[in-house]
């Protein structure tokens, strides 16, 4: 249960990106955040694990504060919120699956990490993420060898690894194809629901936020401004989110619930896709 | 309505100096400052003229060059010089990375940044002649003090490139790096090294050949090594020998530049 009170930001320059927003997402949980771009949704998620320190207000992830915590206790906090990037953010130098171990940098030594001898439950733990996302041929390719969509996914498999209880995705699909953003957000969905992960997710393609999240929450101009059920965005609450535009095309109509996704794609209720569907993806 | 005819706009490109007086004071000021100073320089033509002679025979006593008769003192000075190279890049690079880490802005708090940008400031601020004068007469004739001077130089630059590598990396990789709960120095390894390792290595063989070309010189000033091997041949008007050891410099030098190229294609 991640419970936020009163989250302020204000940077440096002075510009207030946050207003004191309250927000409570339960276990398991997938939330979108929607909003024009400058609504303050991608300081909203680093004022959560604090890449970007909150002004004022407290986060507490199940029921530990983690505004206040000291360095060392702040490093053990992020271990529990994996997070997922725009652009991916691999570390282009690095191969896959030192990306992927990457994740597990909060729980093993200076030492160990530095000369890469990783726990082997680490190693196994991270050929099986790579595997269940199509990716375990590739574990020693260089991350910019790879396509868009498997760099998320490695990107996925390293917040993953963290063994977090709840993900703060940023922008997954903003340099994603329409397709490959789908196979993204479906995998991020899965993945959640496999783990009872909880799920914030910064998202500017309202209809995917739609097709892919339990609750939606709209914020403009640092401030919640919708908070609700997919089904419940009509154009006056679009109009209240972005500003007046004609919303017709973008919203989801009830028949499209199922979701026909081009191809051969299974839909996302199969309890497991096979590996080989994923892998296939590229 | 009627629309005017436009009459034929024209264009120039804007002076770089707006202010027309300022341009023409600046342009003539600098005529006259070279118009001055050509007029003053004082060749003597009649010298000039007998001095060829002499020259041609100064350059002819370089050949062909002399191998044999100093080889031992020139693989003596070779090695002294090498030595003084590789060991003061190793060393100058060893102190220029916690150094280099502390002068980039992005990751190093003010105060720490001030410091080391200061250190920097201070080794790039003398050539390594006057270093070198300075530690001869610290520590004495020899390759001590060329190894010294080198190794100092060697932090302010590669200090100040590695600075401005780090501060030209991609942020949110290093970020991405930071969410997982690592520690610093988990951070800057995963997180800073792998971006900033290629140009570094790269740099660190180019300062290796610049430290072995600056050794040659040094040894005129007392630093040790081919320098001091070549201004003896050199006061011994042993000219073939000298153009032997000349030969011999660029060919290291050659082999470093080559090898260093392929080293860098390689770790790209």
């Amino acid at each position: 249960m991640l419970r936020i009170k009163g989250l302020t930001k204000r940077y440096r320059t002075g510009d207030l990106a946050i207003k004191g927003i309250d927000l409570d997402v339960p276990d398991g949980q997938v939330m979108a955040l929607i909003g024009p771009s400058g609504a303050g949704k991608s300081t909203v998620i680093r004022c959560i694990n604090r890449l970007v320190e909150p002004t004022a207000g407290s986060v507490a992830l199940n029921d530990i504060e983690i505004t206040g915590l000291g360095s060392a206790e702040l490093r053990r906090a992020r271990r529990r919120m994996g997070m997922i990037f725009q652009e991916y953010a691999l570390v282009e130098r690095l191969t896959v699956m030192e990306n992927v171990l990457s994740g597990r940098l909060g729980y093993v030594g200076f030492w160990q990490s530095w000369l890469r001898r990783f726990p082997q439950s680490d190693i196994d733990e991270a050929f099986r993420l790579l595997q269940r996302v199509g990716l375990d041929a590739m574990a020693d390719k260089r991350a910019d060898e790879l396509s868009g969509g498997q760099r998320q996914r490695v990107g996925i498999c390293r917040a993953l690894i963290q063994n977090p209880e709840l993900l703060l995705v940023d922008e997954p699909t903003a340099s994603l194809d329409p397709k490959t953003s789908r196979q993204i957000m479906r995998l991020i969905k899965e993945l959640c629901a496999e783990r009872k992960l909880s799920a914030i997710i910064n998202i500017h393609d309202v209809m995917l936020a739609q097709m892919f999240a339990e609750r939606i929450v709209g914020l403009r101009l640092g401030e919640i401004v919708y908070d609700g059920l997919p089904d419940k965005l009509t154009p006056a609450v679009l109009t209240s989110i972005y500003g007046e535009e004609d919303w017709s095309a973008t919203i989801r109509k009830a028949d499209d619930a199922d979701e026909p996704v081009a191809d051969n794609v299974v839909p996302f209720e199969l309890p497991r896709p096979d590996r080989d569907r994923l892998a296939g993806l590229t | 309505m009627s629309i005017a005819v436009p009459s034929p706009r024209h264009w120039k490109k804007p002076p770089l100096i707006k202010r027309a007086w300022l341009r023409w004071t600046l342009a003539l000021g600098a005529a006259l400052y070279l118009a001055l100073a050509f007029g003053t320089t004082d060749v003597n033509w009649h010298r000039v003229w007998e001095g060829l002679p002499r020259g041609a025979q100064f350059v002819t006593a370089f050949f062909p060059p002399d191998f044999t008769s100093r080889w031992e003192e020139i693989v003596e000075g070779i090695s002294e010089s090498l030595w003084m190279a590789v060991v003061s890049t190793v060393i100058g690079i060893a102190i220029s990375i916690p150094v280099g880490i502390g002068a980039a802005r992005n990751i190093a708090p003010a105060p720490v940044y001030y410091f080391c940008r200061a250190i920097l400031a201070v080794s790039r601020s003398f050539q390594e002649i006057i270093l070198a004068i300075f530690f001869v007469k610290l520590f004495g004739f020899g390759p001590f003090a060329g190894f010294v001077t080198l190794s100092f130089a060697t932090i302010g630059f590669y200090g100040k490139l590695l600075a401005e590598d780090i501060e030209d990396m991609d942020a949110g990789q290093a970020e991405a790096v930071r969410a997982t709960g690592a520690s610093w120095l988990q951070w800057i390894n995963f997180g800073v090294q792998p971006q900033v390792m290629p140009r570094m290595i790269g740099l660190g063989l180019y300062r290796l050949d610049i430290n072995f070309r600056e050794s040659a010189v040094l040894g005129i000033v007392g630093g040790g090594g081919i320098g001091a091997t070549l201004n003896t041949s050199f006061d011994r008007y042993e000219f073939d020998s000298a153009a032997a050891i000349v030969l011999v410099i660029i060919a290291i030098v050659m082999a470093v530049e080559y090898s260093s190229g392929y080293l860098r294609r390689w770790v790209q």
